[in-house]
């Protein structure tokens, strides 16, 4: 199979992930659209090894999903406490930078 | 000898300040101290006259140096005195004059719980009058002119609880100041043009002038036409003549001295003073003699409308003035006879104004003739003394004014030509018009029918005659008035004493001196006779009738204060309150607008952050793509 | 090494500061004896300095020059010419008086009140400006004058904003606004003019290498160090405007109305006749001295702005119905002879200017402390809540008066000396502008004039008939400026004798001479 498809597949799952950020107010779907970006990435990261035929694209794609591990450990700790301060996890409740 | 000129100065100076720091503990003593101090410039005054007596004519110039003043590179003014004839005859009038009125104010103002602060000003007045008198350069003469006003500011707003002699004060000091630009931008032109304004340099002597023969034409003109604006705000000479008559809001021998023999004759001092730079300048000359001859119209015209008896005199006083001026405009023909008069006059304004305040005190400070009447019986002293100031005043043949102001009137003839004739003219209606005023004067307060009445509290005025205090200075200036004219005319003792100061020809008379003689006499009968029949046959009316339009604009001095008002008064306030506005909203509007708008764009830039994070992260994503965009679109190129 | 003396003039204010800051709260009183005896203490040494000096001498005396920031060839680089010195002791004469005078200013309001007034910190911040303001005038190095200059805006704007006038309209909190828009806008005038000279300073720098005043001008003087025209201009003016924003010329003088009007007597003393002749002492220095080219360019419309000054600063100071307000808008058109004088370039009007700069500062301070005194006791700075008081308080009154007789330059008092060699002096080279700002002495008169009327004269006003006259202290204040006032009026010989070389010097630097007379003397 051509390998260009998985890259449009990557583009469309990132397009997906950003809308979702963009519209989203739940804390969690925006938190699991911003993962779907970055698989979006690493899909593209993927295809691009298997098309250059190299590896580096593969071992960027382990260094993403480390950072990936460690964004959702201290993101879903900040809904968490949101959630228990707020009794809400809408990204717009949380406004506290506007003056 | 010349050590003595200091002190002249110094003892007056030593006065005032001791009076005006000295506090209350000098109340009691602090009229005397002032009277002695100013007797002890007189008798300084005294040995060094007898000094230069004894001296040959050409010597009797003695110089003091004290110290220099402000020396700067190129520029140097030092305190410096120089006493001569002219200085000389200053110097006798002021501390002689100055004594009696010192004396005269005992009595006067006995009764005022600031005595003692009055004779401080007094003596203050009398140190920066003779400072202008003895100054060798015009910049220390220029210490002495603005000391003399502050002097006079200080006097005539003595009573400052009165709105209006707060007011006059200041008007006073403000229209003098006018003229002090003048005298200012006189030295500065002096120092642009010679380097220096110290006389001798500068005026030389008579015979052999100094810088000025080198100057063009032009530029002693000027400097002469603004010494002109300067004599012209002290001398309260038309255009700057309004101040004198509210100045008489001051305690009487203020007006005395001050208003009537020494300050306001500054103004012919700087002129005479200043000769060969007027000499050399005849345009300056010929608008020197108009001036005279307007302003000796227009208070005589004044003194004939006023009902209150210190305005008509001062109206006189400028009158008087505008002969001496016009004198002095004529150049070495009349200067002489400008001091002279000078002199003469300050006797008998001094008396005459004394008596003025004689009246005063006996009538409850009432200065409205037209409700005195009769009171040579109540007054005899005051009456006789100011009936020989009166004879001397309209030149009644044998007293000072006549022998003084009849050479004035025969050297404007002498001038020549029609400028001759119109001058001669002016001064000959001048000397009828001065006839019937005083002759009014006279008859509305010494003759006729008693005319006052109680006050609003039912005090009827009980007119006495004044202290001893008060009437002795009254009959040393009667006798000055009667004598002094015929003293100095006698083989011209005055004529030979000045001339070598100011120098002294002839001119060129087309009439004889015995024509100007009768012709005066004329006139002078005339104007006493309008006056008798108006004011002497019939009973005067108490309340002024309400008068032909001159009498009208003649009792508003010639409507000069309206002018003012309307122009500068009115006019200054719209331009400083416009300012004010102009200051706030438009330069202040320029700063607080930048200010403004800064902010305005600062709060519409702090909409953008509304602390949603979607919305920063449109931001972030619309920036990525547009350098994503802007990458690719460099790579296409 | 001698002692250095310059350092120490204006160290023991800075340090005296210092110690007056840490003084307990509750020994008020010893805080204020403290600043007073430092105060005192510079004068003497601000008095040894002119003893020192001697007039005939090197041009910079008594230098001090130390390496500070090697990299940039900033140094610490302090001596005194003529005209330094003779402001020198003007700042440690005045200081002691207006600490004197505001001695009850800074106390805490009565019970009740909310606001904190640290009494300490007013008396601090007096020698801390005081340190900064002497160490301006010692400053022979370019950017050491830009640190100070800018530096004495911050005790400044505190002893502004945070002190203010206790008699105001309106309620605590009008007043409060009040003064801090004058603070503010005091503050950002000023930060703005010192910015731009920041650019200069460093344009300076990268055209001649060092920041030395003397080997600028020195190496401009012959001729090693060539700035293009444009160049010397741009400079001139980035220097010129820091300067006209202190000093302060027409049109950016805005802010000196506010900040006298919301500030006390003392301290608005302390802006008028102290911080601002920095201003003006810095353009015959700095200006003159390192741009004479540009200097001579910009002339005509400096003197244009400085006649406006004068006329409109007169004319304004008519139209004010509050007292402090009239006597800054007077000061405006005081600067605006000084600026004159400074750019007429003939000996006499630079003489003239700097004499003017020293008289100024002590007839303003006369003049202004009395109105202090004045408002203080009434509680009111509108001149229609005053009338009589000359009856009540003759004292107050005839200080009042002489203090404003000096404003108008009486002859016989001393800025008559000053203004008339300044308009003589600006005369001799521009007849027309000296002729206009002729007028300016009527309407000198007028605004003093109108004032003393409108106060001190006629029917006592019930509100002040109660009015003490002047106090043991303020009589002390005052008295010993009105003897100056006249002395130097009748003897200003020692000034000048100061002031004559250093303007020579000023003179070459600007490759001017005096105009000739018309008719030579030697005839």
């Amino acid at each position: 199979m051509n390998p260009v498809n998985y890259l449009y597949l990557a583009a469309l799952l990132f397009t997906i992930g950003a809308t979702g950020v963009l519209i989203r107010r739940n804390a969690i779907v925006v938190f699991m659209c911003i993962e779907l970006m970055l698989n979006a990435c690493n899909l593209a990261f993927v295809a691009f090894s298997r098309m250059h035929g190299n590896l580096d694209g593969q071992i960027i794609a382990f260094f993403t999903m480390v950072v990936a591990a460690a964004e959702v450990v201290v993101g879903l700790a900040i809904i968490v406490s949101l959630f228990r301060s707020r009794h809400s996890a809408s990204v717009d409740d949380a406004s506290l930078m506007k003056l | 000898m010349e050590n003595l000129i200091a002190l002249l100065i110094a003892a007056p100076l030593l006065g005032a300040a001791v009076l005006l720091t000295g506090g209350r503990r000098l109340d009691a003593v602090g009229h005397w101290i002032g009277t002695i101090l100013a007797a002890v410039s007189f008798v300084f005054g005294a040995i060094l006259f007898a000094d230069l007596l004894g001296k040959n004519a050409e010597d009797r110039t003695l110089i003091q140096h004290l110290w220099t003043w402000i020396p700067v590179e190129g520029f140097q003014a030092d305190v410096t005195f120089r006493l001569d004839q002219l200085s000389m005859t200053f110097v006798l009038l002021i501390t002689g004059v100055g004594s009696l009125i010192h004396l005269y104010s005992i009595g006067y103002m006995e009764h005022d719980e600031r005595r003692r602060r009055f004779f401080g000003y007094l003596n203050l007045f009398l140190a920066a009058m003779l400072l202008l008198v003895l100054a060798d350069n015009y910049l220390l003469l220029y210490v002495g002119w603005e000391g003399v006003g502050l002097a006079s500011y200080l006097l005539i707003g003595f009573w400052q609880h009165k709105p209006s002699a707060a007011t006059a004060a200041k008007k006073a000091f403000l229209v003098n100041r006018v003229g002090d630009m003048g005298l200012s931008i006189a030295i500065m032109l002096m120092f642009t043009t010679f380097g220096t304004f110290a006389f001798g340099p500068v005026l030389g002597s008579h015979e052999k002038p100094g810088l000025v023969e080198g100057a063009s034409e032009a530029t002693l003109t000027g400097i002469a036409l603004m010494l002109l604006l300067a004599a012209c705000g002290k001398s309260a000479q038309v255009p700057l003549q309004s101040w004198l008559g509210d100045a008489m809001e001051g305690p009487t021998p203020v007006s005395a001295l001050i208003h009537a023999a020494t300050m306001v004759t500054a103004g012919v001092y700087l002129i005479v003073r200043s000769a060969n730079i007027f000499n050399l300048a005849p345009d300056a000359q010929l608008v020197v003699t108009v001036v005279g001859g307007v302003t000796l119209l227009f208070g005589a015209i004044v003194g004939c409308a006023k009902d209150d008896i210190k305005k008509a005199l001062a109206g006189s006083t400028m009158s008087q003035i505008g002969y001496m001026v016009l004198a002095a405009g004529l150049g070495p023909i009349g200067y002489v006879f400008a001091i002279m008069h000078l002199v003469t006059h300050g006797f008998f304004k001094a008396g005459l104004f004394l008596g003025a305040g004689s009246v005063m005190h006996g009538m409850n400070d009432e200065v409205d003739m037209r409700k005195y009447g009769g009171l040579r019986k109540y007054m005899p002293v005051t009456f006789v003394t100011f009936g020989l100031g009166y004879l001397a005043i309209i030149g009644f043949p044998g007293l000072s004014g006549f022998f003084s102001k009849d050479k004035i009137i025969e050297a404007a003839f002498a001038k020549g030509g029609t400028e001759g004739w119109i001058l001669g003219g002016v001064a000959l209606l001048g000397a009828a018009i001065t006839a019937f005023y005083m002759t009014r004067v006279m008859l509305m307060t010494f003759f006729g029918e008693k005319r006052w009445q109680p006050d609003a509290e039912g005090h009827e005025p009980h007119p006495h005659e004044s202290p001893k205090s008060m009437t002795i200075p009254m009959i040393v200036l009667a006798f000055g008035s009667v004598f002094a004219g015929g003293f100095f005319s006698i083989g011209d003792r005055f004529l030979h004493w000045l001339e070598p100061v100011t120098g002294h020809s002839h001119g060129d008379s087309p009439v004889s001196a015995l024509t100007v003689t009768l012709a005066t006499m004329v006139v002078l009968v005339i104007g006493v006779a309008i006056a008798y029949a108006q004011y002497g046959r019939r009973p005067v009316p108490v309340v002024a009738p309400r008068g032909s339009l001159l009498t009208r604009a003649a009792r508003r001095d010639l409507l000069q204060d309206d002018f003012n008002h309307v122009v500068l008064v009115r006019g200054g306030e719209h331009l400083t309150r416009s300012l004010v506005y102009v200051d706030h909203t438009l330069v202040d509007g320029v700063v607080n607008g930048t200010a403004a708008s800064v902010g305005g764009l600062s709060g519409r830039m702090r909409k953008l952050q509304n602390g949603y994070a979607r919305s920063y992260a449109v931001s972030m994503f619309g920036g990525a793509a547009i350098l994503v965009a802007a990458t690719l679109l460099m790579r296409a190129v | 090494m001698s002692f250095p003396l310059l350092t120490a003039t204006a160290a023991l204010p800075a340090i005296g500061a210092i110690a007056t800051a840490a003084v307990p709260a509750a020994r008020r009183t010893a805080a204020k004896w403290l600043a007073l005896l430092v105060s005192l203490a510079t004068l003497a040494l601000a008095i040894i300095v002119l003893v020192r000096f001697d007039p005939d001498g090197a041009r910079y005396q008594l230098t001090e020059s130390h390496a500070w920031i090697a990299d940039f060839g900033v140094r610490y680089e302090l001596g005194v010419d003529g005209i330094g010195v003779a402001l020198l002791a003007l700042t440690a004469l005045l200081i002691p008086f207006i600490i004197l005078a505001g001695w009850h200013d800074a106390d805490p309001l009565e019970t009740g009140s909310k606001r904190w007034r640290p009494t300490q910190g007013f008396f601090a911040l007096i020698l801390a400006v005081e340190a900064m303001v002497i160490i301006s005038f010692e400053a022979t190095d370019v950017f050491l004058f830009y640190i100070f200059f800018e530096a004495m805006l911050i005790p400044m704007y505190f002893l502004i904003g945070g002190f203010g006038d206790r008699a105001h309209a309106g309620s605590d909190e009008k007043a409060a606004a009040q003064r801090s828009y004058a603070a503010v806008k005091f503050l950002l005038y000023n930060l703005v003019g010192g910015l731009i000279m920041l650019a200069a300073v460093i344009g300076l720098y990268v055209v001649a290498g060092n920041f030395s005043l003397q080997e600028i001008a020195e190496a401009r003087a012959n001729g090693s160090l060539d700035m293009a025209t444009n160049t010397e201009r741009w400079l001139f003016l980035g220097f010129f405007f820091a300067f006209a924003v202190k000093a302060p010329l027409w049109p950016l003088h805005t802010w000196l109305p506010n900040a006298m009007g919301e500030a006390t007597a003392p301290v608005a003393v302390l802006i008028t006749a102290v911080v601002d002749k920095v201003g003006t002492f810095a353009m015959l220095r700095f200006c003159l001295q390192l741009f004479p080219e540009a200097s001579k360019w910009a002339t005509p419309a400096i003197l244009v702005l400085a006649v406006i000054s004068i006329i409109y600063g007169a004319l304004l100071a008519v139209g004010q119905r509050d007292i402090k307000r009239l006597v800054a808008y007077a000061s405006i058109s005081h600067f605006g002879f000084i600026i004159m004088g400074i750019f007429a370039m003939t000996s006499q009007g630079q003489s003239g200017a700097t004499l003017y700069m020293v008289n100024h500062g002590i007839s303003t301070a006369a003049l202004m402390l009395v109105a202090g005194f004045l408002i203080s006791r009434r509680g009111s700075r509108l001149i229609a809540d005053y009338g009589g008081v000359q009856k009540v308080a003759p004292v107050l009154a005839g200080t009042f008066l002489i203090g404003g007789l000096a404003t108008l330059s009486l002859p016989g008092l001393a800025p008559f000396v000053s203004e008339f060699l300044v308009l003589v002096g600006t005369f001799a080279r521009y007849p027309v502008i000296g002729i206009i700002a002729t007028f300016g002495i009527v309407l000198a008169a007028l605004y003093t004039l109108v004032l003393y009327q409108r106060t001190m004269t006629g029917p006592v006003k019930p509100e002040v008939s109660a009015m003490p006259d002047l106090r043991a202290r303020e009589l002390l204040v005052v008295a010993p400026l009105v003897v100056l006032l006249i002395f130097l009026g009748v003897y200003p010989k020692p000034v000048t004798d100061i002031v004559n070389p250093a303007v020579k010097s000023t003179m070459s630097d600007v490759h001017k001479k005096d105009p000739k007379p018309e008719v030579e003397a030697a005839k």
